[in-house]
């Protein structure tokens, strides 16, 4: 099993959160100080190469307009770890492909990136949650289309490599897509992808050997999730092999109390609020959801989460936290219930857990859990040994 | 239609459209708004009592078709104009209402040669100012009680009580919902090219306007109508985007003058 280090980059020193109405798209920015804004962007990258030093991986993502999440552009934070660390995966999940308009400049970037870190990089690409919408302006009705046409369009620029070739699709036209440099790594980086909820996106995965990822989901949900994905290879007949990812909030500590105290300022990050025009744009789900939402009935998975108590989403694996061996303890609990799985993410900082706090998790973690449960097996696919 | 009764299907072109015909006499095409209000309106009855009133649907809207390459009200106005010709409609009042005004400002821009008269009711479909002046306010990105307090005089009169609506007719308001997106994200509620296409429209407009529409104002509404060749203008007081919801006698009776 591989573990990996995150943290959205969270911008936590905000005026009381019952004063705002949203912590997304429209919050001033005003109440960002650029000064404690540099400090953070430090100390989140002093992180990561902390995370590389203990033997982990390192895991990026990016969001817009919002104070939950400061990591703007995460080509940026990862081509600097990819120049400062030496060991350690680097992933980005992922690229918003379909909120930047341009696959070719992220099929550049990511490049570009593989070349500087020596093929460390994983790719991975998201659709956006509904909030970043805004902030990009994209077609809530059209994002899943520009997200598997972006896909396509980025692997066949890392792959084509005897000269230019045209690309006239739904979305982009290009005319001479003619990739330098190309990846590091032939024929390029692994490509992960998130899903929550739509069957048809995890095959789709499966079928074309991407990592499925998923966070913050009740465990019998992740394991419907990844058997859906592992069963996809058998179906399709096609080269499956990706892997499969979770995320967790995890905090590991010297004492119960200190877990739980942990645990509950990671919680922060369940807290976020955003105004509800923000949390569901029209188009953004299927026609099915918005029956139910005009009925009252569809209210998103962060509201579902965010009223639970501590003691559930520990029993969900939803937060994962404790003395070492206890933490080792939940991680393979998790791993049996969910029918087992490769990449674990472990969102270890959030809202206002202060470095020292991180920084005694991460090591704990690294030198007291992580031996335990690296060698779980790897779950590949059904069928995936007899392929090779 | 309304939402649960469904109108007649017309095959245009292999596009299938819902039309919903009522009565006999000179021809009303009506185009309704996003919200799909109007064919539950009594004006609606009164109109065919003398007239042949056909409601029709836009792609994605009702219970019309939804082709891939439809994807701006420049498209739907050259469907709904085969729809004419299919019907064949001649010396026809268009009206159209909303979004509906936008296509049906779209159609007599192209081809004007099938109507007596266009008669658009609080349409979106052109922009007036510069880069950062908000013409048209954003239903999407504002608070839903913003947009409600700006889309009705009185909020009240646009609550829908969905929780005894079958799930057939909430699928039809979920898709209504999702198809505006869809064709009005961007460019926002507007056609950049229409409004230099306007004074090619050579049939008597009359231009309908809710007094309190915070989302479109009368001062739009009066632009609008100033760039298409002899319009008329007026409002309805105590009324918001849909005077016809909000004020239906004061609506019906502005109606049928323009009608006259």
């Amino acid at each position: 099993m591989y573990a990996w280090h995150f943290t959205e980059m969270p911008y936590p020193n905000l005026p009381p959160l019952d004063t705002l109405s949203t912590m997304r798209v429209s919050i001033p920015s005003k109440l960002f100080d650029p000064k404690i804004g540099a400090d953070l962007y430090n100390r989140y990258l002093d992180e990561h190469m902390l995370a590389d030093d203990l033997g982990l991986n390192m895991l990026l993502n990016e969001h817009h307009q919002t104070a939950t999440c400061i990591n703007t552009c995460a080509p940026l934070s990862a081509a600097v770890l990819a120049r400062q660390t030496s060991k350690g995966r680097i992933c980005i999940l992922g690229n918003p492909i379909a909120n930047r308009g341009d696959p070719i400049r992220i099929a550049e970037e990511m490049a570009m990136i593989d070349c500087i870190s020596r093929g460390r990089l994983d790719v991975g690409f998201v659709r956006g949650v509904p909030y970043e919408v805004f902030a990009a302006n994209s077609n809530p009705t059209q994002t899943v289309e520009r997200l598997w046409e972006g896909i396509d369009l980025v692997s066949k620029a890392w792959t084509s490599t005897e000269g230019p070739f045209n690309f006239e699709g739904k979305y982009t036209h290009k005319r001479a897509i003619n990739l330098w440099p190309r990846p590091y790594q032939t024929p390029h980086p692994a490509i992960w992808i998130t899903g929550s909820s739509d069957l048809e996106n995890i095959k789709r995965a499966a079928s074309r050997g991407f990592v499925f990822a998923t966070f913050l989901q009740p465990h019998e949900k992740v394991k419907w999730m990844f058997e859906g994905y592992r069963s996809a290879y058998q179906d399709t007949g096609l080269p499956g092999g990706g892997g499969t990812a979770y995320m967790p909030l995890v905090f590991t500590a010297d004492s119960d109390a200190e877990a739980e105290r942990g645990a509950r300022e990671l919680c922060w990050y369940l807290d976020a609020k955003a105004e509800p025009q923000f949390r569901n744009p029209p188009g953004y789900v299927p026609v099915e959801f918005n029956v139910q939402a005009l009925k009252g009935a569809f209210t998103g998975r962060t509201d579902a989460m965010r009223k639970q108590s501590l003691e559930f989403l520990k029993d969900q694996g939803v937060i994962i936290y404790g003395k070492p061996d206890d933490v080792a303890q939940q991680i393979k609990r998790l791993y049996n219930l969910v029918g087992g799985f490769d990449h674990l993410l472990m969102m270890q900082q959030a809202g206002h857990l202060d470095h020292k706090s991180t920084a005694r998790s991460m090591t704990l973690f690294a030198k007291e859990v992580y031996p335990q449960v690296k060698d779980l097996p790897r779950t590949r696919p059904l069928g995936a040994v007899a392929a090779e | 239609m309304s939402f649960e009764r469904a109108g007649s299907v017309v095959n245009v072109h292999g596009v299938d459209i819902e039309v919903d015909i009522r009565g006999s006499g000179a021809p009303i095409l009506i185009l309704p708004s996003e919200e799909a209000w109007e064919a539950d309106l009594p004006f609606i009855d009164e109109l065919a009592k003398t007239r042949k009133v056909v409601i029709a649907y836009p792609p994605g809207f009702g219970r019309s078709a939804r082709p891939d390459w439809v994807t701006h009200p420049d498209d739907h106005a050259y469907v709904m104009l085969d729809l004419v010709e299919r019907l064949d409609l001649r010396d026809a009042a268009l009206v159209g209402f909303s979004l509906g005004g936008w296509i049906a400002a779209e159609m007599a821009t192209k081809d004007d040669s099938r109507f007596s008269k266009l008669i658009l009711v609080d349409a979106f479909g052109v922009k007036l100012g510069g880069p950062t002046d908000v013409d048209i306010q954003d239903v999407w990105v504002q608070h839903p009680a913003k947009v409600a307090a700006l889309k009705w005089a009185d909020p009240e009169k646009g609550v829908r009580d969905f929780s005894s609506w079958p799930d057939a007719a909430l699928t039809i308001v979920a898709r209504n919902m999702e198809s505006f997106a869809r064709f009005c994200w961007e460019p926002y509620m507007h056609n950049p090219k229409l409004r230099h296409r306007l004074h090619r429209i050579g049939v008597p407009t009359h231009v309908i306007w809710g007094e309190k529409d915070g989302v479109v104002t009368p001062a739009y509404g009066k632009a609008y109508a100033g760039l298409i060749s002899g319009a008329t203008f007026e409002t309805i007081a105590g009324a918001g985007h849909f005077p016809q919801v909000e004020q239906p006698a004061a609506f019906a009776r502005a109606l049928s003058a323009a009608l006259a």
